[in-house]
């Protein structure tokens, strides 16, 4: 147990609407472990961002609040910290990757700039320090010629380089934890392989935990240990890559693995896919928010949440298949 | 064959001019978004079209509609030059061709009701006289062109806000199929969607191809998406198609040192088979297509390089049968 350095249990977040609360992310609790790669893959508005913005607090309040939960991180509850705790948690032991690499530098500053703040923030290293580990940064994430580049500013990198500097700066802090939201969804493919495996090789040499956002199941089942699938706010099941890929117990991971076209096993089927569209979080009436397209929906699935059903090894899920003996 | 091929594209070029100066605009340069491509759609066929951004699929499709009007080159469509079309004819032309755009949040005008969406493209033909339908008939069409694509049709009055993703790409795919036409131009039409109503709408594809018989050019980013929809693939790369084939044999055997890479980095939804896949990393990013080269488009990244590639442009040339591929290495 002793190498869990994230615990988080039990997280809600609710936003206030003018058309109601609306459940964001409602009851999410999940291990990660010090070098895991663990990933959250789920539909847009699943809660699988609002997850990781709510652990680095990041949400806007008002309207969001996060309105019960704990995330235990070296036994410190994140939730219960005040601004300034806060601060020093965030690029420093929390690193966080975003999505778009451009809105997320800023435009009028250049890198070095950029990247030497965070480190004379956090390391209270001084300012010819914090150059040489910045470049030594862009070094190990395969920027050429790092001396030199570390004084372009954003635009002059392209999509690539900027997710690359991006991964630079979250990790120049050597942070515990490194929070990466769809890094490479914006990114070519052949670019989207570069990145990865950067990120991949770099984590486990710096022994960094990952939490990897990603609505691409390929991405998921390359690198992660651990595969966390979101549905509506909550975490419908958990478990190993291998498991979660070769024997998906939720029909919801079931039909998302099966309506993906493969490129190694073609078919010219059509293809599996699930009917209807993912439900609005406002107001869900108590019940398994999949149900309406779910194939083996029960009567029981219409009036009750389904517990969580633990298979042990971390196995986890939420659906009421699996409840039989009750 | 020659009659069955509804449409042909002839060394078609774009090049964007870049301008400067502050007062007297000159040009100083071009972007070439496309450089000479040929290739050709038969009837009935899904033609999948490839490449990283920047590679120009975006502009092959608008300049094959006429939105930019090509630098150079021939668009035939039923034998027909659009580039070289007075009004009439390419306006007479394009009632067969429709697009169908990536995303659906901006290729819906937010003021206009779905059904109103739908319908405009037979209002504005019947307006030029070049349609007779009467505005019972339109009205009729709509919904069941709603019905088709899987929408309900008392959904008519809605906004598009109103509707999720999924269903806004229904509406542009129904609109897409008001004219009749023969050919349509899918530009990136799942990319912005979830994978689960991703395959929702590529099922709804497939089928109408079936019903009414369509011709597709089905642009995408994601190689699995292409090689389930299409009967052939065509690969690009920095404005020049790099290799075409069936969709079977450049999946089996992919030609190009551009292709395999491609699909090397393609992800796989299987832990199994990640753990054991030779991954080929290409190194760099894509150049930018503003000046004129004078080797292979391909030499900066390509693992294969020869001295030889440095200074000839390679042409596509036919290799078994119906593989083309523009390479050195194949078909000497």
């Amino acid at each position: 147990m002793s190498d869990v350095i994230l615990k988080v249990d039990d997280l809600r977040t609710y936003f206030n609407t003018d058309d109601g609360i609306v459940k964001a992310v409602d009851g999410v609790s999940f291990d990660l472990k010090k070098g895991e790669m663990l990933g959250i893959v789920g539909e847009s508005g699943s809660g699988k961002s609002v997850t990781n913005l709510s652990l680095m607090k990041l949400i806007p309040s008002p309207p969001g609040k996060i309105m019960s939960g704990t995330a235990m991180l070296d036994g410190e509850d994140i939730f219960k910290m005040n601004d300034s705790e806060i601060r020093k948690l965030r690029g420093n032991r929390i690193g966080m990757i975003f999505q778009d690499p451009m809105t997320s530098l800023n435009p009028f500053l250049r890198i070095s700039t950029q990247m030497i703040e965070t480190i004379v923030l956090h390391q209270g290293k001084d300012k010819d320090a914090a150059r040489e580990r910045a470049v030594e940064m862009l070094e190990m994430v395969g920027i050429p010629n790092p001396e030199a580049r570390i004084n372009d500013y954003p635009h002059q990198f392209s999509g690539g380089m900027r997710q690359r500097v991006m991964i630079a700066m979250a990790l120049s802090c050597d942070p515990e934890i490194l929070i990466a939201d769809e890094p490479t969804s914006a990114l070519d493919v052949t670019i989207q392989a570069q990145i990865i495996e950067v990120m991949q090789a770099l984590c486990r040499k710096l022994n960094t935990a990952v939490i990897m956002i990603t609505h691409d199941l390929g991405v998921v089942a390359g690198i992660c240990d651990t595969v966390c699938v979101m549905y509506a706010g909550r975490i419908v099941e958990k478990g190993s890559n291998d498991e979660i890929f070769k024997d998906p117990k939720h029909p919801y991971t079931q039909g998302l693995i099966k309506s993906v076209p493969r490129l190694d096993q073609p078919t010219k089927e059509r293809l599996y896919s699930i009917e209807g569209q993912p439900p609005n979080v406002i107001d869900l009436p108590e019940c398994c928010p999949f149900h309406p397209r779910c194939e083996k929906a029960m009567d029981k699935c219409k009036n009750t949440y389904p517990p969580l059903k633990v298979f042990g090894d971390g196995r986890e899920v939420r659906c009421w298949l699996y409840e039989e003996e009750k | 064959m020659a009659d069955n091929t509804l449409l042909e594209v002839k060394n078609l070029k774009m090049h964007f001019p870049i301008e400067d100066g502050a007062i007297f605009k000159k040009q100083v340069g071009a972007i070439r978004a496309i450089d000479g491509i040929d290739f050709h759609i038969e009837k009935g066929e899904t033609l999948g079209l490839v490449g990283e951004s920047g590679c120009g699929k975006s502009t092959t499709a608008r300049c094959i509609a006429q939105l930019h009007k090509p630098t150079g080159g021939e668009v035939l469509f039923n034998g027909v030059d659009l580039c070289g079309a007075s009004e009439h004819d390419l306006l007479q032309a394009r009632k067969g061709i429709q697009m169908v755009f990536q995303d659906p949040y901006a290729s819906l005008n937010p003021r206009m009701t779905a059904g109103n969406i739908i319908a405009e493209p037979m209002i504005i033909y019947r307006q030029r006289r070049m349609l007779e339908i009467s505005k019972k008939e339109i009205s009729n069409r709509v919904e069941d062109l709603m019905e088709k694509v899987g929408l309900n049709r008392h959904f008519k009055n809605r906004y598009p806000h109103e509707f999720s993703g999924g269903q806004r790409q229904r509406i542009g795919v129904a609109r897409a199929l008001a004219l009749n036409p023969k050919l349509i131009l899918a530009d990136e039409p799942v990319s912005a969607l979830d994978v689960s109503i991703q395959s929702q709408i590529l099922n709804l594809l497939g089928d109408l191809q079936k019903e009414f018989d369509l011709t597709f050019l089905f642009i995408a980013h994601d190689l699995a998406v292409i090689q389930h929809i299409s009967t052939r693939v065509a690969v690009m790369y920095l404005g020049k198609i790099v290799e075409i084939a069936k969709a079977e044999e450049l999946y089996k055997k992919p030609l190009h040192p551009y292709t395999e890479a491609l699909m090397s980095a393609v992800p796989i939804p299987d832990p199994d088979v990640e753990r054991n896949r030779k991954r080929i990393i290409l190194t760099g990013d894509v150049p930018s297509p503003d000046k004129e080269r004078f080797g292979c488009y391909f030499y900066d990244r390509c693992p294969k390089k020869m001295e030889y590639c440095k200074t000839n442009i390679p042409q596509l040339k036919t290799i078994d049968g119906k593989h083309q591929v523009a390479c050195f290495l194949h078909g000497k």
